[in-house]
C-alpha cells in the first residue's frame, strides 16, 4: 500500500501550492497516472479520502488520468505502446524494448476557490 | 503523520525509538523549492470563492527523491558504497546478508540498515555476525524511504571505503518506487519461488540493476526454470545484470562478492576525486587570496 506514501506526498505538494497560489480550499484534484508506475488508481482513491480528511483538500474530487506506457523498437525506429513493462513491438515482436513513457506520477493541476 | 518533517508513518521506530526530529541532519526540508518559477505577484489572486484551475506538475514522488538525492549525496562524501536489497519475504535475504558479511568484513567496513514492520530479529543477526546494524521498524509500512534510510545512517559510523546494505522490507511492489540514494537496487529471487515473478512483479525487476537467483543448490528439488526465469527478467529489464548462487552453500558467492568489491572501488575513487576537486578549488582560492593581498 504505497499509496498511502504517495497520497501523502499529494498533500504536502497542495500545502505547499497554497500557501503560493493562496487558495484556501480544493475542490478537485486532476492526477496523471503513468499505466507503467505500479499503482493502483482504486487504492489511491481510498488513500486520498483518508489522507485529505481534515485537510484543505477534504471532499476534493480526484480526477485519475491515465497516461499510456510507450516504449521504443529500435528495429522499427518507432514508439510503439506498452501495456506492460514486457509487451513485445507490436509490429516486429522484438521483445526487451525500453520504456519511454508511462512510468510518472504526477499531480497535473487543481482546481481550487 | 510526522507533522514536524512529514515522514509516511508516525509508527516508524530506528532501533526501537521514535527517530529524534532535531534536523541537525542537514535537511531542512526546504530543498529544491527556490520559486524561481516567476511567481512575482503581477497577478492578483482571484478573490477566494471564485474557482480556478492552478497548473502544479509536480512528481508525486519528488519530496522523497529529493531526499534521496541528499542522501546519495551525503554517501558520496562519507564514500560508501551503498545496495539497496529487495525481495519477497522468504527470499533468504538475511542469510546472504550474513554471509556476505563473513566474506568481506576482514577487508572492508560495513554496516546494515533492516527494515521490517516489527522486531529487531534480522538486525540482532547482522549484530550476531559482527557488524553494526540499525534495525527500522516500519510499523503498518510497505516499504522504507529516504527520510528513514538518512536517519538511519547517521547513526552508523563506517569508515570511507566502507559499504552500507539496506535490507529493504520483504514487498517486490512499494519498494521499487522509493529511491533511498543508494547505487543499486538488488533483487533477490530465490528458486523456491515461482521463474515468472519477473513477469508478476515487474517494476522491482525494473527497477533493480542486478538479480541473483538465490538457493540455486535446491533446483535438483523445484520445479524453477532458471533460464527462463532470467529471460523473462530482461525482458523487463534489458540492462539488467544476474548472478546465480546459494547463500547456504556457498556457491557463486565469490561472484557477487567481486561485483561489491568492483562498487566500493569505484565508489572510492569518486570520493578521491571529489576531494582532489576541493582541494584544487581550495588552492586556486588561496592563490586568488594571495594575489589580493598583495594587490
Amino acid at each position: 500500500m504505497h499509496e498511502l506514501s504517495l497520497m501523502e506526498g499529494l498533500l504536502d505538494i497542495i500545502a505547499e501550492s497554497a500557501r503560493t497560489e493562496g487558495f484556501t480550499q480544493v475542490r478537485k484534484v486532476i492526477l496523471l497516472i503513468g499505466q507503467l508506475s505500479g499503482v493502483e488508481p482504486e487504492a489511491m482513491r481510498f488513500c486520498f479520502e483518508t489522507v485529505a480528511d481534515g485537510s484543505i483538500a477534504q471532499g476534493a474530487e480526484l480526477d485519475i488520468v491515465e497516461v499510456p506506457g510507450a516504449g521504443w523498437c529500435d528495429a522499427c525506429q518507432l514508439t510503439v505502446p506498452m501495456e506492460t513493462r514486457f509487451d513485445p513491438c507490436p509490429h516486429c515482436g522484438k521483445v526487451q524494448l525500453p520504456v519511454t513513457a508511462g512510468t510518472d506520477m504526477r499531480l497535473d493541476s487543481l482546481d481550487v476557490v | 503523520m510526522c507533522t514536524t518533517c512529514g515522514c509516511g508513518s508516525d509508527e516508524t521506530l530506528i532501533d526501537g525509538k521514535p527517530h529524534a526530529h532535531g534536523h541537525e541532519h542537514g535537511h531542512s526540508h526546504e530543498h529544491g523549492h527556490d520559486h524561481d518559477h516567476g511567481h512575482d505577484h503581477d497577478h492578483a489572486h482571484p478573490a477566494p470563492g471564485v474557482r480556478r484551475r492552478v497548473r502544479v506538475e509536480q512528481d508525486l514522488l519528488a519530496k522523497n527523491n529529493a531526499l534521496a538525492a541528499e542522501n546519495r549525496e551525503a554517501f558520496r562524501e562519507r564514500g560508501l558504497f551503498v545496495l539497496n536489497l529487495v525481495s519477497s519475504p522468504g527470499s533468504g535475504k538475511t542469510t546472504l546478508l550474513v554471509e556476505t558479511i563473513q566474506r568481506l568484513k576482514a577487508a572492508h567496513a560495513i554496516a546494515v540498515i533492516e527494515g521490517d514492520q516489527q522486531t529487531s530479529f534480522d538486525a540482532d543477526r547482522i549484530r550476531a555476525a559482527g557488524v553494526p546494524a540499525v534495525q527500522i521498524n516500519t510499523g503498518k509500512g510497505c516499504h522504507l524511504d529516504a527520510h528513514m534510510v538518512g536517519h538511519a545512517a547517521q547513526q552508523l559510523t563506517v569508515a570511507p571505503g566502507g559499504l552500507l546494505l539496506v535490507e529493504n522490507v520483504g514487498n517486490l511492489v512499494c519498494p521499487a518506487s522509493f529511491d533511498l540514494g543508494e547505487a543499486h537496487k538488488v533483487v533477490i529471487l530465490s528458486v523456491t519461488e515461482g521463474d515468472d515473478k519477473p513477469f508478476k512483479y515487474p517494476d522491482m525487476f525494473a527497477a533493480a540493476d542486478l538479480l541473483l537467483v538465490n538457493k540455486i543448490d535446491l533446483l535438483p528439488y523445484v520445479k524453477f526454470d532458471v533460464d527462463k526465469c532470467i529471460h523473462n527478467a530482461l525482458s523487463v529489464n534489458p540492462k539488467l545484470q544476474v548472478i546465480r548462487l546459494s547463500a547456504t552453500t556457498g556457491e557463486n558467492m565469490e561472484a557477487w562478492t567481486a561485483w561489491i568489491e568492483a562498487g566500493i572501488r569505484a565508489t572510492l575513487a569518486g570520493r578521491d576525486a571529489l576531494v582532489a576537486g576541493l582541494k584544487q578549488r581550495l588552492a586556486a582560492l588561496e592563490a586568488q587570496l594571495g594575489a589580493g593581498q598583495q594587490a
